[in-house]
C-alpha cells in the first residue's frame, strides 16, 4: 500500500484515495469547505490547498539526497486541492507552511469579500464553517473597501428550505446533494465570477422528502429551514444524541430543546444507520407529540365521569378493576413506539404478574412510506424490539387479528395498551366502548383516550433512556433530552446555559414541568401493588436483564452501545469495525 | 517580646487629650462649611443630570421606522448575569428579523454595559437613569415598551460611544 507523508508523519493509505481523504482517516483536519465525505468531489472552493511534492530522482531514476542522507522533496511551485489530488506513493504534503496559511487566508479573503457578514440575522451564527475558519484560518483583515454584491435574499426552493443567494460560498454542496443523493437534480449554478447564484430550474422546486439535509450540510447560513427559521439562537439549546421513531430505520438524531420545547431536530451522523442524513417527515413532525397535545395528568372515567386524579390513586384503582378480572379475559398491547425496556416490563407483566399470554402489539406498516433511501415500509422505530422483548402472543391465546372479534364476542373485557396511537386502526377503536376496562398509557390526547378508563400520562421517547431496535436489528441507545418530574436530574443530560443557571423566577425557565412517567416506570408500580417486588431503578437495569435472558441481546450494554453506535442483534460480540466520524462543522454548542 | 502597644490614647498628644480644645475645633469647622457653596440638592425634586458617559439601565434604541435590533442575541449571550431575554421572529423590513419579545431583567442586571459594547446594530445602550424602583419582581422585568426610548433621547450616549468604543 502506497505511503503517504503529511506534515512529518507517515501513513499508510489505499491507494485511489486523496489526501484529504487519508488526512482525514488519520484524524487530521485540512480546511476545506466543499468536500464532504459522502459526496462527489467538486473542488471549487479552493480552501483546501496544500504543498504536494515527491521524492526527487537523479537521473538514473535513484533518488537524491541531502548531506543527511535524507531523500530531497520537489514540492510543486502552485499549490494543489487536498480534496481532488489522488496520493501516490512516497508524496510529501504539507499542510501547515507558510505558503499554505498564506493562501489559505486568502481564498477566505476572497469569499467573504461579497459575503454579506449579517451574522446577527443568520440562523447559521454559532454553527457556521465560515465563522469557525474566520477564527481559525482568516488574518481577519479585508482589503476590499467597494460595495458589495447584492443578490437574491430569502429565496424559496420548495417547501422547507429558505435560500439566500448573497450568503451563499458556492460550494456546491447543495447540488451534489440534491444530484446524488436525494436524485432530485433541481438545482444549478446560473451566472458566472462574483455573480454566480443558484436557482432551481424553471418550474422546479425542491420538494424531495429529504430536502433538508442541504441545510446541514450548507457550510454557512445560506440554506434555513423555512421551520425552525429565527426560532432560536444554538447556543441557547441543549443537544441530546437521540433516536427518530418516525420509522424502523431508526435514524440516529440530535433533539435540540430549548426552555424545554423541543424546537428542532437534526440528524447525528452514523455511517451504518443513515449516514448524515434524515427525512423532512421526522425532522419536522416526530417531535410534535412531545410538545403540544399533551395528557399531563392521570385520568380516570367511570360511567361517564371523568375526573384528574393523583398518580397513587389513579394506581389503585386500576389494581383494584384489573384485579378482578379473569385473566383470560384481559388483553395486554405493547407498542413499536416503546423502548425496549418498556416492552420487556410490559411482557413480564403480562406473563408474570397478570398470568396472561394475551399479549401482542400492533403493527404499523404503509407502502407509501418506504422508499429506497432511508425511509422504511415499517412506520414504528421498534417493532423488531417489541417482538425480541417477548411481546408476542401464546399460541392460541388472543392475538391482534383476532382480538376485535373476541371483544365483540364478549370473550375480551379488558384492553391494557401502552400504545397510544391506536387510532390507527378505526374498526379497534369502534368496539373499545365495549369493553369493561380500558386502561391506556398516553402521551397525546386522541379519541382514544377518550375511550378510556384510566389514562396514566406516558413520556414520549425524547422524556426516556431507552432502546430501540430497528428494522435490521441493531440495537441503538438513546437519552432524554427533555426533563418532566420524572427525570428532573437525570445523569448526563446536556443541558444549556439558560438551563444551568436559570432561577425559578425567570421568564425563560418557566415551561411546564410534565409529571408524565416513563411506562415501565408506570407498570413497576402497579406490579408491586400486584406485589411483584421489582425494582428496578434505571433503564439500564432493565437493559441488562434482558441481556441476561434473551439471547439475540448477547454481550451487549448502553455503554458498547453508545461506542459502536449501535449493535446487531446476535452479533454483539463481534460488531463492525468503528468508523471515524465526518463532522462538517465541528464548533456546535454542547 | 515585639508586641508593641499603639492604641489611639497613646497616640494623642497632651492637647487632643485635654478634649475641648478638640470640640472647639471641631465646631469651627462646622462653623467654616455654612459659608462654602453647598454640594447636596433635593432629590427627587432636584435631579441630578448624568454625562453621556453614565452607565444606567441599558434601554433600547427607537428609530422613526421601529427598533434597531435584529434580536440576534448577543447581548443576551454576553450578559454576564443572564439579565436579558430575546425572542427573534420574521419581518418584512430588509433587515429580516425583529425581536417579537425583548427583556431586560433589572433585578439581574448589574449595569457592566457588555450588552452595549457586544450589540452589532448599536441598538442596546445604556442610558441616563439611574432611579429604578419596582414594588414586585415582576415589575422589574422590563418589556419592549418600558426598554424602546427614541433616538433622539440617547443622542449623548450614543455620541460617547462613537468617540471612546
Ligand atoms: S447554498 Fe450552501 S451548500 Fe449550497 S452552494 Fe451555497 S454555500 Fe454551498
Ligand atoms: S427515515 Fe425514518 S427514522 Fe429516518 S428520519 Fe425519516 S422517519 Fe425518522
Ligand atoms: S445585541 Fe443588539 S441587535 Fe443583538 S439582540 Fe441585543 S440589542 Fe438586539
Ligand atoms: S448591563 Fe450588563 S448585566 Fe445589565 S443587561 Fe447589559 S450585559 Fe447584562
Ligand atoms: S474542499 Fe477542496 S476545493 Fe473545496
Amino acid at each position: 500500500m502506497p505511503h503517504v507523508v503529511i506534515d512529518g508523519k507517515t501513513f499508510e493509505a489505499e491507494p485511489n484515495k486523496t489526501i484529504i481523504e487519508v488526512a482525514f482517516e488519520n484524524g487530521l483536519d485540512i480546511p476545506h469547505f466543499c468536500w464532504h465525505p459522502e459526496l462527489s468531489v467538486s473542488g471549487n472552493c479552493r480552501m483546501c490547498l496544500v504543498e504536494v511534492g515527491m521524492p526527487k530522482r537523479m537521473p538514473d531514476g535513484s533518488f537524491e539526497k541531502d548531506n543527511d542522507g535524507k531523500n530531497l522533496i520537489g514540492f510543486m511551485p502552485k499549490l494543489q486541492i487536498a480534496c481532488a489530488t489522488g496520493i501516490s506513493d512516497g508524496m510529501h504534503v504539507r499542510t501547515k507552511s507558510e505558503v499554505v496559511v498564506n493562501a489559505q487566508e486568502s481564498v477566505m479573503e476572497f469569499i467573504l469579500i461579497n459575503h454579506p457578514l449579517d451574522c446577527p440575522i443568520c440562523d447559521e451564527a454559532g454553527q457556521c464553517k465560515l465563522q469557525e475558519y474566520s477564527f481559525i484560518h482568516a488574518n481577519g483583515e479585508s482589503r476590499f473597501d467597494d460595495v458589495k454584491n447584492h443578490k437574491d435574499k430569502r429565496v424559496s426552493w420548495g417547501p422547507n428550505v429558505l435560500f439566500d443567494g448573497e450568503r451563499c460560498i458556492t460550494c456546491s454542496r447543495c447540488i451534489r446533494f440534491t444530484n446524488e443523493v436525494a436524485k432530485q437534480p433541481v438545482l444549478t449554478f446560473v451566472q458566472r465570477g462574483d455573480k454566480v447564484t443558484i436557482k432551481t430550474f424553471e418550474g422546479t422546486e425542491l420538494d424531495s422528502p429529504y430536502s433538508m439535509n442541504v441545510i446541514d450540510i450548507c457550510p454557512v447560513g445560506a440554506l434555513t429551514s423555512k421551520d425552525f427559521r429565527f426560532k432560536s439562537r444554538v447556543w441557547d439549546m441543549s443537544f441530546n444524541d437521540s433516536i427518530c421513531p418516525g420509522c424502523s430505520r431508526g435514524c440516529n438524531i440530535k433533539i435540540g430543546v430549548r426552555n424545554n420545547e423541543i424546537l428542532r431536530l437534526e440528524p447525528k451522523a452514523n455511517p451504518f444507520v443513515n449516514k448524515f442524513w434524515m427525512c423532512d417527515y421526522g425532522r419536522l413532525t416526530q417531535f410534535q407529540n412531545t410538545n403540544v397535545n399533551r395528557i399531563s395528568e392521570p385520568r380516570i372515567t367511570f360511567e361517564g365521569n371523568q375526573k384528574s386524579s393523583t398518580w397513587q390513586e389513579a394506581l389503585s384503582v386500576a389494581n383494584q378493576k384489573i384485579s378482578a378480572i379473569n385473566s383470560k379475559q384481559i388483553m395486554i398491547l405493547g407498542s413499536p413506539f416503546a423502548t425496549n425496556e418498556d416492552n420487556f416490563i410490559l411482557s413480564l407483566f403480562a406473563k408474570k404478574v397478570l398470568k396472561t399470554e394475551n399479549l401482542d402489539f400492533f403493527r404499523y406498516e404503509d407502502n407509501l412510506f418506504c422508499d429506497d433511501k432511508l425511509r422504511t415500509i415499517d412506520r414504528t422505530p421498534n417493532s423488531a424490539g417489541a417482538f425480541a422483548v417477548g411481546v408476542s402472543p401464546g399460541s392460541h391465546h388472543v392475538n391482534i387479528d383476532n382480538l376485535v372479534t373476541k371483544i365483540k364476542t364478549g370473550e375480551i373485557t379488558a384492553l391494557y395498551t401502552i400504545d397510544d396511537s391506536l387510532d390507527r386502526f378505526p374498526e379497534l377503536v369502534s368496539v373499545l366502548d365495549e369493553l369493561e376496562l380500558f386502561v391506556i398509557h398516553a402521551q397525546n390526547e386522541s379519541v382514544v383516550t377518550q375511550k378510556a378508563n384510566i389514562v396514566f400520562p406516558a413520556s414520549t421517547f425524547a422524556e426516556v433512556e431507552g432502546t430501540f431496535t430497528n428494522f435490521e436489528n441493531r440495537v441503538q441507545h438513546f437519552m432524554p433530552a427533555v426533563i418532566t418530574a420524572e427525570n428532573l436530574r437525570f445523569m448526563g443530560m446536556k443541558m444549556s446555559r439558560l438551563d444551568k443557571f436559570g432561577a425559578d423566577n425567570d421568564r425563560w425557565t418557566q415551561h411546564d414541568l410534565r409529571r408524565s412517567r416513563q411506562h415501565w416506570r408506570i407498570l413497576q408500580q402497579l406490579a408491586n401493588m400486584m406485589n411483584a417486588g421489582w425494582s428496578f431503578t434505571s433503564s439500564e437495569e432493565i437493559f441488562n436483564t434482558i441481556v441476561e435472558h434473551n439471547d439475540q441481546f448477547k454481550s451487549m450494554s448502553y455503554e458498547l452501545l453508545d461506542e459502536f453506535q449501535g449493535l446487531k442483534c446476535m452479533k454483539a460480540s463481534n460488531p463492525e469495525a468503528k468508523k471515524r466520524i465526518y463532522q462538517s462543522h465541528y464548533m456546535k454548542p454542547n | 517580646m515585639n508586641k508593641v502597644a499603639n492604641t489611639e490614647a497613646q497616640r494623642m498628644n497632651f492637647w487632643e487629650r485635654l478634649y475641648i480644645p478638640e470640640i472647639a475645633r471641631g465646631l469651627g469647622l462646622t462653623f467654616i462649611e455654612m459659608f462654602k457653596p453647598r454640594v447636596t440638592r433635593q432629590y427627587p425634586e432636584v435631579r441630578w443630570e448624568p454625562q453621556g458617559s453614565y452607565r444606567g439601565r441599558p434601554v433600547l434604541v427607537n428609530e422613526d421606522d421601529g427598533e434597531r435590533c435584529v434580536a440576534c442575541g448577543l447581548c443576551s449571550r454576553v450578559c454576564p448575569a443572564l439579565a436579558i431575554e430575546v425572542q427573534a421572529s420574521e419581518t418584512d423590513r430588509i433587515k429580516e428579523r425583529y425581536p417579537v419579545k425583548f427583556e431586560i431583567n433589572m433585578l439581574r442586571c448589574i449595569f457592566c454595559g457588555f450588552c452595549e459594547e457586544v450589540c452589532p446594530e448599536e441598538a442596546i445602550v445604556m442610558s441616563k437613569e439611574y432611579d429604578i424602583v419596582f414594588q414586585t419582581t415582576d415589575e422589574a422585568i422590563l418589556g419592549k415598551e418600558n426598554l424602546l426610548k427614541p433616538v433622539s433621547e440617547l443622542q449623548d450616549r450614543l455620541e460617547f460611544l462613537r468617540q471612546w468604543k
